[in-house]
């Protein structure tokens, strides 16, 4: 067992060619799924690696260093584009959740219900993986988190960066939660939206993901696609839109139950994006 | 550089001051602070980050040091909240705001709420309500209801004045400055770093048998394992239980286990070994066994028992009977039926169960968190079969309890890993741990009829409930027995009744939980209530008036009070708030569509002590040479306030401020039984004994100085002053020879409620005093989601007296907090729930504001006439609840929790209709 803290990326991208370590940052999901007992061959803390937190605007768009806390995330100023990022940087459990908590973290942990992936999804954005052996790579989101708990990081890979492209300028946006009290919640669903209108009040471009409702947040292509022209008084959800989303019966609600809130839950994400 | 830190030193700034430390890889920093630093303060109550007691600042921002790895403290300033408290003016006086306004009451979330809150204050000292939510709103508080904590951040004009302290005196606190500044010690706070430690071994089935490989061969293998403890180790009997009928829970399960979480063993060793241990290289081989965990198979043929001689998996049952309920109900004008079911319910107060136990020559000390020290003195008699002069139980402070403490958990383990090793020892309970394996509020399956004349009077009434009852008896013969009991409300029925039955599962036993069943019945009863007023085409509130129990009317048991029945004063006290807010709800309503308010009402009573048992409590004091008055004050507070109360109510007797008082606390060697603190008895019976005291130590002084009645006294730098009409007199107390305790005056007394057994029928005396209460609620329904938010609570209480009304609307705010919890969102599910996220108890942004009217209809056997309280208060919060999401969305929820599923099923059900 040792611990590493290097502030340097080469130095964390060689410790991680050893096996059976852990990447720790904020340690928000680290530590609540530790085993009586079960401890790794290592720990490697990302927090102080040099480059790996902070937002930067690029060229390229916008860049999240992977820790990044959600604190940081809701103090700096960003477009209206990602104040639904924002909105669900404010949801995630606590403040000292989002104090310590890392947006890297958020994804690379794979919950079906990670706050941060629905609101990220509508921002296109994409992953920078790094590794000591072949470099960086750069996935979208929706290829990187595969399953429940599971991402395409390699063993010997760090998700450095987390990489949105600029949005449109006049993008607004949303995150809608829905759970079963007001703080420290994990959500039965939730619905992220991000939203362009033309001077007529016409939707020109609408991009939503949807939380908790199936294995990954999904993006609703068919309702996007529907949604394009219409007002904001003519937005409505069908059945088919939501064939994406495969909810399940939890503590949290049942399959019958996500399915028949969602919908309400996206119009509400949609109005309020546009608001 | 990449240079392990593994042997390097921690080196940060500890609350100002330079500190270094040489944590083991991925340590949490609350555990390097607690064990290395001596940081006590720092509370550990999930160790997940579901409840932010041990939450800390790092260069300034609050973070839960359960959740960061000690090495990332490393070049960053770490302030602890006793730091805070002592360093920074901020935190200073926040702690005087949360002693003004109760806002500490068990105190193990106050570290973590003032640690939070001062982060908030020194970025923004003036904040709104909300921003004090979002701020606190990672903290979870299981005593308050968060009122008052919100209150003391926002600096809102102090509830508390400088007054003598006696009885109807709103005074701080006795033991609150501790609690604000970190020093009050709990259950995991006593022990010494690096003492060894003792780790459970559970059944991970419902119903298992098992068997052990070579224990000998493990300890004298395993580096660092000290000793492993069986049944085998038992040296007296393997068994304990509440109530001595019914005892039949083994320490250590022998042959088969009964439910998911039951101990078979525990290994003791050094904390490093501990941290390192997986319990599944303990040797134990494991039989998963058909369960039943449900109380209709549990009753079946094929389902297996699970204790000889109780048949059917029937524990036991209650009943009781007066009139012809049957008759009446068939001849009713109106009637109604109904079919009520609740889940478990956890207690979920945040310090999880935690002790340290230690020889003193052939005695062995146990220090435990507990609400009934000497009960757990009774139990480790006959697990160890020891004298119980060879034990002494120290009570720690208590981080929450509401019924669950009142069982035995860590104690039987920590005195037995005591004598096995001869060393000091601890325990403490995971969170998984406590909550698979200590006592839950019993499910509940309630069917119930009742019939009115069309005038509303009640006519007849017919109940019957199951309850689970789980594995093992623990506090379920006293559910069966008071509900039937209770099952009326505080009404008068003339045809009535009602049985009961405990079933037992494979479940986690069921025990005592703030109610003991009466929560669940009142469900039933208040909620059909509103179904048959309705049907009456009375008006709710009405109705419950017209049929209130009253002065001289007999109860269901045949029981008559001729003072002090005060429902009918709670109910009509709503009558302003139920007029006004329905006005308003229904204005409301007209403007939106998915968004319905509504507003329900319930009431509740509540016997206050043992049912038609002997319940006494025994007060001490003693004045030394010096002029100390000593109060031994066994009562043990777990929040309530029974410190600040009892204290009160022995100085109010004796006739000298509260503040000349110097307490000394439950300890089985010096302060003599006051009662386990349960039943809402303590400031009744152990009130009443603390008034005996004091007024028998008043009478000697008076006797001896020859003085009025109404003298005044001052005590003082060894002498008694009474000032009378005669004059001032003077008393030098060293004339007296002082005891073996130092006490040159002493008294002490006990107080043993009046009640009369209760024959077949549930006929007699089960109670000599009984409390009442009524809430009104005002609730928010999101049709389209089924969420439901409460808006606000109007509480009427018949306290009889008000002892101190700041603690009672502490009890009233925290009693609401847990009855919403049990309406809205608390169901345990064993192996499902068994952490802080997935079972969910409310935070500080789901509760609104509760507005308290505290009624003192005076109690003829109270002390100043006071009643119980802490129990009467959720009874109500539930049904009122439901009741009010009828009144917004029209429809009846008969299974709680009323989750957001729940409640839009129903809704989809009813538009369909």
């Amino acid at each position: 067992m040792s611990y590493h803290n290097p502030t340097d990326l080469a130095s964390a991208l060689e410790t991680l060619t050893l096996q059976g370590g852990k990447i720790v940052a904020g340690g928000t999901d680290v530590y609540p799924s530790a085993k009586q007992g079960q401890q790794p061959a290592f720990f490697l803390d990302v927090t102080r690696i040099a480059g790996l937190s902070g937002i930067t605007l690029t060229k390229a768009g916008y860049r999240f260093g992977a820790a990044t806390t959600w604190t940081e995330i809701l103090n700096v100023d960003l477009p209206p584009a990602f104040d639904g990022l924002k909105s669900a940087a404010a949801e995630v459990g606590s403040i000292q959740i989002q104090n310590a908590g890392t947006i890297a973290g958020n994804l690379c942990n794979a919950s079906p219900a990670a706050d941060g992936v629905p609101p990220l999804l509508t921002l296109d954005a994409e992953v920078e993986l790094t590794s000591a052996a072949n470099g960086t790579r750069v996935l979208p989101l929706a290829q990187f988190i595969t399953g429940v708990r599971q991402t395409a990081l390699a063993p010997e890979e760090l998700l450095t960066a987390v990489l949105v492209p600029e949005p449109p300028q006049n993008a607004t946006s949303a995150f809608e939660k829905l759970g079963s009290r007001r703080y420290l919640v994990i959500s039965i669903t939730m619905t992220a939206c991000l939203i362009c209108l033309d001077t007529n009040n016409r939707i020109t471009e609408v991009r939503i993901a949807v939380g908790a409702c199936s294995p990954v947040a999904r993006r609703l292509p068919a309702l996007e696609q529907a949604l394009i022209g219409k007002t904001l008084q003519e937005v409505a959800v069908e059945a088919d839109h939501l064939a994406p989303l495969t909810p399940i019966d939890d503590v949290r609600g049942s399959a019958d139950y996500r399915l028949d809130v969602v919908a309400e839950q996206i119009c509400r994400a949609i109005q309020k994006a546009a608001a | 550089m990449n240079k392990p830190t593994d042997l390097s030193a921690t080196t940060f700034t500890l609350n100002g001051q330079p500190a270094q430390c040489h944590p083991a890889p991925g340590q949490r920093l609350s555990e390097m602070l607690r064990e290395q630093l001596d940081a006590r303060d720092v509370k550990i109550g999930c160790n997940a980050g579901d409840c932010g007691a041990c939450t800390v600042l790092v260069d300034g921002a609050p973070v839960c040091a359960c959740l960061m790895p000690a090495q990332q403290a490393a070049g960053r300033a770490v302030e602890t909240p006793a730091g805070l408290h002592a360093n920074d003016p901020v935190a200073h006086a926040l702690g005087e705001s949360f002693q003004n306004h109760g806002a500490a009451q068990c105190g193990i979330c106050t570290p973590g709420m003032m640690a939070s809150a001062v982060a908030l204050l020194r970025a923004n000292p003036q904040p709104t309500e909300t921003q004090v939510q979002d701020a606190l709103g990672g903290v979870l508080c299981r005593c308050t209801g968060y009122r008052k904590i919100i209150d003391a951040v926002m600096g809102a004009p102090a509830i508390t004045r400088a007054a003598q302290g006696h009885a109807g005196d709103a005074i701080r606190r006795l033991d609150g400055a501790d609690k604000v500044a970190g020093r009050e010690a709990f259950g995991d706070d006593i022990a010494p770093p690096g003492t060894l430690e003792v780790l459970v071994i559970r059944s991970p089935f419902p119903r298992a048998g098992f068997t052990f490989g070579d224990l000998d061969g493990f300890v004298a293998n395993t580096t660092g394992v000290e000793a492993v403890l069986t049944a085998a180790d038992i040296t007296g009997r393997n068994v304990f239980g509440v109530i001595p009928q019914f005892m039949d829970q083994p320490v250590f399960a022998e042959g088969e286990t009964r439910f998911r979480g039951e101990a078979v063993a525990a290994v003791i060793a050094a904390p490093e070994v501990i941290r390192t241990f997986d319990p599944a290289s303990f040797p134990v081989t494991w039989q998963e066994r058909p369960a039943s965990t449900d109380i209709h198979n549990a009753q079946t043929d094929r389902a297996a028992q699970l204790h000889e001689g109780r048949d059917n998996n029937v524990m036991c049952g209650g009943f009781v009977a007066c009139g012809d309920a049957k008759a009446a109900l068939a001849s009713a004008d109106v009637s109604v039926t109904g079919h009520y079911q609740s889940g478990f319910v956890e207690h979920a107060y945040i310090e999880p169960e935690a002790g340290f136990a230690r020889m003193d020559g052939d005695r062995v000390e146990v220090y435990a968190c507990t609400q009934a020290p000497v009960m757990d003195l009774e139990a480790l008699e006959i697990i160890l079969g020891w004298d119980r002069s060879r034990i002494r139980v120290v009570p720690t402070g208590v981080g929450g309890g509401f019924g669950s403490k009142l069982d035995i958990s860590v104690q039987p383990y920590l005195a037995m890993a005591a004598i096995k090793t001869g060393k000091p020892v601890r325990l403490t309970y995971s969170r998984s741990e406590s909550m698979q394996s200590t006592t839950k509020r019993h499910p509940s399956d309630i069917r119930l009829s009742i019939g009115a004349d069309r005038s509303g009077k009640i006519t007849g009434y017919d109940f019957y409930g199951e309850f689970d009852t789980g594995a093992y008896a623990s506090w379920g013969p006293t559910v069966a027995n008071r509900v039937p009991v209770h099952a009326s409300g505080p009404y008068s029925i003339p045809n009535f009744c009602a049985e009961s039955k405990g079933i037992h599962t494979n479940n986690p036993p069921s025990g005592a939980f703030r109610g003991f069943g009466v929560p669940q019945a009142a469900i039933a009863q208040e909620s059909l209530f509103d179904v048959l007023a309705d049907k009456l085409g009375l008006d709710p509130l009405e109705f419950r008036i017209l049929n209130a129990l009253e002065n001289n009317a007999p109860t269901v048991c045949g029981q008559v009070f001729s003072q002090g029945v005060g429902i009918r004063a709670c109910l009509e006290a709503l009558r302003p708030a139920w007029a006004k807010e329905r006005g308003a709800a229904a204005a409301f309503n007209a403007g939106n569509t998915t968004l319905k308010r509504g507003v329900g009402i319930a009431a509740g009573w509540y016997g206050c002590g043992n049912t038609s048992l002997p319940n006494p409590s025994t007060i001490k004091a003693g004045i030394r040479a010096d002029g100390t008055i000593v109060l031994h004050q066994g009562a043990m507070d777990i929040g309530q306030g029974a410190n600040t109360v009892i204290s009160q109510l022995f100085a109010t007797a004796l006739g000298v401020p509260v503040h000349a008082l110097t307490l000394i606390g439950a300890d089985t060697d010096v302060t003599p039984d006051a009662g386990k603190t349960s039943a809402s008895r303590q400031t009744y019976v152990s009130g009443n004994a603390a008034r005996l005291s004091g007024a028998a130590m008043r009478a000697q002084i008076l006797e001896r100085m020859n003085v009025a009645e109404d003298a005044q006294l001052e005590i003082a730098d060894g002498i008694i002053h009474a000032t009378d009409n005669a004059g001032r007199h003077s008393f030098a107390l060293s004339s007296l020879s002082a005891d073996g305790e130092g006490y040159v005056l002493r008294s002490e007394e006990t107080y043993d409620p009046p009640t009369k057994p209760l024959d077949e029928n549930g006929q007699g005396a089960p109670y000599a005093q009984f409390g009442y209460a009524a809430h009104l609620v005002v609730v928010e329904v999101d049709t389209a989601f089924g969420t439901v938010k409460p808006l606000h609570f109007v509480a009427a209480h018949d306290v009889g007296k008000a002892i101190n009304p700041m603690l009672v609307e502490g009890q009233v705010q925290g009693g609401i907090a847990q009855g919403l919890g049990m309406a809205l969102m608390e169901e345990y599910l064993p192996g499902r729930t068994e952490n802080l996220h997935d079972y969910l108890i409310p935070t500080i942004g789901d509760m609104p504001p509760v507005e308290t009217l505290i009624i003192e209809e005076p109690d003829a056997h109270g002390p100043y006439g006071a009643k119980g309280l802490g129990e009467h208060v959720l009874i109500p919060t539930a049904p009122a609840i439901l009741n009010a999401i009828h009144n917004a969305a029209g429809v009846r929820i008969t299974q709680v929790p009323a989750t957001p599923a729940r409640v839009r099923a129903a809704l989809k059900a009813n538009s369909h209709d």
